[in-house]
């Protein structure tokens, strides 16, 4: 059986490791982007000097030809669903491939679709001048890298992970950047307002021109086609020789819209990632659920998503039906110097069905959150920030519907900070006696792994 | 893919001010203090009060550098133009240093009397220039061991401070960074001289067999014998160094007790050496030469410290075809010297800060072997948050992969690891905790999930 697969992204590659740990199926991966997969996390670190190029691919070269995986650069022109055909864009130029040239078309048995995302444009005037990026591709980072040469300011518009990361990368180099976020806080969609706080300051700190509760009106641009300026919802005009679009991506998929597969905003999928065409999959950001599980949203555009599902899609093609069930909500990020951990449901507004424990430090640098339901007291949720807690841990307790006083207590187990950080958790334990009047006698000792494995272990 | 296609992005402006002029001032300072003992190589400037001088400007610059470098930031992780300067990335800059340091280890070893080291009579040039400072801690002129020993701890001492600002947000970093200090310029460098100012055997209590490879010569067998109740003290620690002190942290804690809290080789490695440790090679073929040459090393000295016990107990030196002296003398000029210090430590700016520790060392060989097979010692991973970014791998001055086990939700266990704890540090997601447990001892290298789904169904593991 010959798979082919679209994109080599993270949901692309581990559907093809996987399809080759289980079964000795033909496999072709085909990317327009890169020879070889690489960590698109980590384009942020390449700007910035950390790492090289290779060092963000996490298999050395001739990993791919060992395993038997065929790669293909090329562009996937169309597709023809009725003779299983791929057919190539004939004029795809890249000068820096090493792989063979891509042939006319393909022929497949299964096909895996992990196109992957584009960056959201809301209509905005000029936003298709040159000089306006969003950045999710390799391409993407070096187009921000040419126009850096000389930059003398930057306009990054959206307040998300990828807009927080461009500001980053630019402040790495001392370029100056001004980021208008509609929001009246950062991402204050995701975070509560507290948490949202935190990162406003840690923004402002850089010396970051935070404009909040701001609006792209208009790009403005030059005789060459170039943007040379802003224009916001307030009247303001910012010089700039580059505008960053990060307000959010979509699936990669406008290019199939008249195809016979069944699109809304992604590719629709069901519980095996199978679209409506029969042998055809869809993984990754690009796929969109049917009925996600409660807790999940129909598309999740995130890291560990994608290598679920290439995991799970590979099972099913390879005679182990498997449904794709992504567990129990998590997700982190960096702002700036603050790592970023969630596990579990954390609202905006905590309401009235529910409740939170908050603690945060002084210079507003650290937070705890743990949500729990005020009616049964279960734990439901919790929010970390500049404070690292074991994902395990934190996903038991929510699983097995622990209540706050046995979290509280128990603490302890969630410590996932370094050796001989400070004890955080002490600090929302004592939040809680407040609260409550009551005391927590602690039970386990601090930093004992032994504690931990054995509390995985325990069956409820 | 070839990797000048995707330059280290060398279009554009890579090369923002990573270095001011009060860095600048600084790396100047440093460089007179450094003039000044490389003319007193030729007698000139050849006074006390040039040498305090000297020392003085050494500090003080490298202390402004560093000062300058880090304060006013906001703690975190400070990689930025790491890729971007020729002094970390081998350009001509590092080669420079790289060669400046090669050469004076290979005249410090086999030419000493070229820094003006003389076995009759007083010293001269370099050697002498370092007498105020022997003198007032041993009373007896320096030897060029003794300026080597005061530049090895001040290199440590002053990046030991450089590295604290970096890492100030991380108490384990500090600790460790304090540790090797203290073990250096207390354990290593001032009480042997101490005990050499009162007459007594002297020797550097953390340095242990095989790492110090003469431990069971007979010249240092019967110093310490003839050392009075010091010396024989001195003999039993040694003894118990290696059988019982050593296993037993490694055993609680992994290697990491010693190699980047205690030893003196990791101590410079860990400081001076840590602008370089993003070059260690990360390959499989690494590994491979790796695992050959740092257990061939690890034989060759169990095989040496064999063949020279014999011959103490013995009286022949002939030990089958084999003469016990001459194999000493080898093991002495490959290992001792060439390897642990000419390409040990000249070669930091070229192939990395822990090449002597991860290819040579057969302290860190068997340290390894039984941090593998029996500690508790083990790095963790934080579920499935792994984003496989590669900053872990990347910053592992031993070359291990780290991503490989981390984005699989797997423990690392693995010989090489001097449980530094850069990874865990540099890591942006906080997946990664070095840790140690009783409990799960022979499950160290399980799969864990990293993937969310539950076992009952197909039992997906990483």
């Amino acid at each position: 059986m010959h798979i082919a697969i679209i994109g080599n992204g993270i949901s692309g590659i581990t559907a093809a490791r996987y399809i080759r740990k289980l079964s000795g199926h033909k496999i072709t991966v085909i990317s327009r982007e890169t020879d070889f997969f690489f960590s698109r996390t980590a384009l942020m670190y390449i700007y910035m000097g950390h790492m090289r190029f290779k060092d963000t691919k996490p298999y050395e070269d001739h990993f791919w030809e060992k395993n038997d995986i065929n790669l293909i650069r090329g562009s996937v022109a169309s597709i023809d669903f009725d003779s299983n055909t791929l057919h190539f864009e004939q004029d795809f130029i890249c000068n820096d491939s090493v792989l063979s040239k891509a042939p006319s078309h393909l022929q497949y048995d299964r096909l895996i679709l992990a196109l992957g995302s584009s960056p959201n444009k809301f209509g905005w005037p000029g936003q298709d001048l040159q000089r306006v990026h969003g950045l999710y591709t390799m391409q993407d980072l070096m187009q921000m890298e040419k126009l850096s040469k000389d930059l003398e300011r930057a306009v990054i518009v959206g307040g998300g992970l990828i807009g927080i990361e461009m500001a980053e990368m630019f402040h790495s180099r001392k370029i100056p950047v001004t980021m208008l976020v509609r929001e009246s806080s950062f991402w204050d969609m995701v975070l509560p307002a507290e948490e949202s706080a935190m990162v406003n300051q840690q923004i402002r700190i850089q010396d970051i021109d935070l404009r909040l509760d701001t609006e792209l009106e208009e790009i403005v641009g030059n005789d060459q086609g170039q943007a040379v300026r802003v224009k916001t919802n307030h009247g303001d005009s910012i010089d700039c020789q580059y505008v960053g679009l990060t307000a959010g991506v979509h699936p990669n998929v406008q290019w199939l819209k008249d195809s016979p597969l069944d699109i809304d905003r992604g590719i629709l999928v069901n519980e095996y990632l199978q679209t409506n065409l029969n042998g055809v999959y869809a993984i990754g950001d690009c796929a969109q659920l049917h009925a996600p599980d409660p807790g999940r949203k129909n598309i999740e555009a995130v890291w560990y998503t994608g290598r679920m599902m290439g995991e799970t899609a590979a099972y099913t093609i390879c005679g182990v039906p498997t449904e794709y069930h992504p567990g129990i909500w998590f997700n982190s990020a960096k702002f700036f110097d603050i790592e970023y951990q969630v596990y579990g449901n954390v609202p905006v507004d905590i309401s009235d069905d529910h409740d939170s424990l908050f603690w945060q430090d002084d210079d507003r640098e650290r937070s705890i959150r743990i949500v729990y339901s005020t009616d049964d007291q279960v734990v439901i949720g919790f929010n970390l920030m500049g404070v690292r807690f074991r994902q395990e841990v934190c996903e038991k307790w929510i699983r097995d519907h622990t209540p706050i006083a046995e979290v509280m207590r128990d603490l302890v187990l969630a410590n996932f900070d370094p050796e001989f950080s400070p004890y955080y958790h002490r600090k929302l334990q004592e939040v809680y006696e407040q609260k409550t009047g009551k005391v927590i006698e602690p039970q386990l000792k601090p930093r004992r792994f032994d504690s931990v494995f054995k509390f995985l272990k325990k069956e409820v | 893919m070839k990797e000048e296609i995707y330059p280290s992005m060398s279009l554009a402006n890579p090369h923002p001010p990573f270095v001011d002029w009060v860095q600048k001032l600084g790396v100047g300072i440093a460089l007179v203090g450094l003039g000044l003992m490389l003319v007193s190589l030729f007698n000139l400037a050849q006074t006390p009060s040039f040498f305090w001088i000297s020392l003085g400007c050494m500090t003080a610059g490298t202390l402004l550098f560093a000062w300058r470098q880090y304060a006013g930031t906001h703690p975190g992780i400070k990689n930025n133009g790491v890729w971007f300067s020729g002094m970390t990335t081998r350009g001509l800059i590092a080669w420079i240093a790289g060669i400046f340091l090669t050469l004076f280890y290979v005249l410090l070893y086999w030419y000493p009397e070229t820094l003006g080291f003389r076995s009759e009579g007083e010293s001269t040039g370099l050697v002498a220039f370092f007498n105020p400072l022997s003198m007032a801690l041993k009373n007896q002129p320096a030897t060029q061991w003794f300026v080597y020993g005061t530049l090895y701890t001040l290199a440590i001492v002053l990046f030991g401070v450089k590295f604290l600002f970096k890492y100030r947000h991380n108490r384990y970093h500090i600790l460790r960074t304090i540790s090797v200090i203290f073990f250096q310029l207390v354990i290593a460098f001032l009480l042997p001289e101490f005990l050499e100012r009162l007459n007594q055997p002297s020797m550097d209590l953390k340095n242990m067999w095989p790492l110090n490879y003469y431990f069971f010569f007979d010249w240092n067998l019967d110093r310490l014998i003839q050392g009075g109740n010091l010396g024989i003290f001195m003999l039993v620690w040694g003894i118990a160094l290696i059988l019982v002190i050593s296993p037993a942290l490694t055993y609680f804690y992994g290697k990491r007790w010693y190699c980047s809290w205690v030893c003196g080789c990791g101590g410079l490695a860990e400081t001076a050496g840590d602008p370089y440790r993003h070059l260690s090679d990360k390959s499989l073929k690494a590994w491979k030469i790796e695992r050959w040459l740092v257990h061939g090393v690890l034989v060759f000295a169990v095989v040496m410290t064999g063949m020279v016990l014999y011959t103490y107990f013995t009286g022949s030196s002939q030990v089958l075809f084999l003469n016990s002296y001459s194999v000493r003398g080898w093991y002495g000029f490959l290992i001792g010297a060439a390897f642990s210090g000419v390409v040990g430590v000249g070669f930091y700016p070229l192939m990395g800060n822990r090449v002597w520790c991860r290819f040579g060392c057969p302290m860190a060989a068997i340290l390894g072997l039984q941090q593998k097979f029996f500690s508790r010692f083990r790095i963790t991973t934080n579920g499935g948050q792994c984003i496989s970014c590669g900053n872990c791998s990347t910053y592992c001055e031993m070359g291990i992969d780290v991503r490989a086990y981390a984005q699989k939700g797997q423990n690392i266990v693995r010989a090489s690891c001097v449980g530094c704890g850069i990874c865990a540090a540099v890591c942006p997601r906080g997946v990664l905790r070095l840790e140690n447990g009783k409990i799960d001892i022979d499950q160290r290298t399980t799969d864990k999930r990293a993937v969310h789904i539950p076992y009952d169904e197909v039992g997906l593991m990483g």
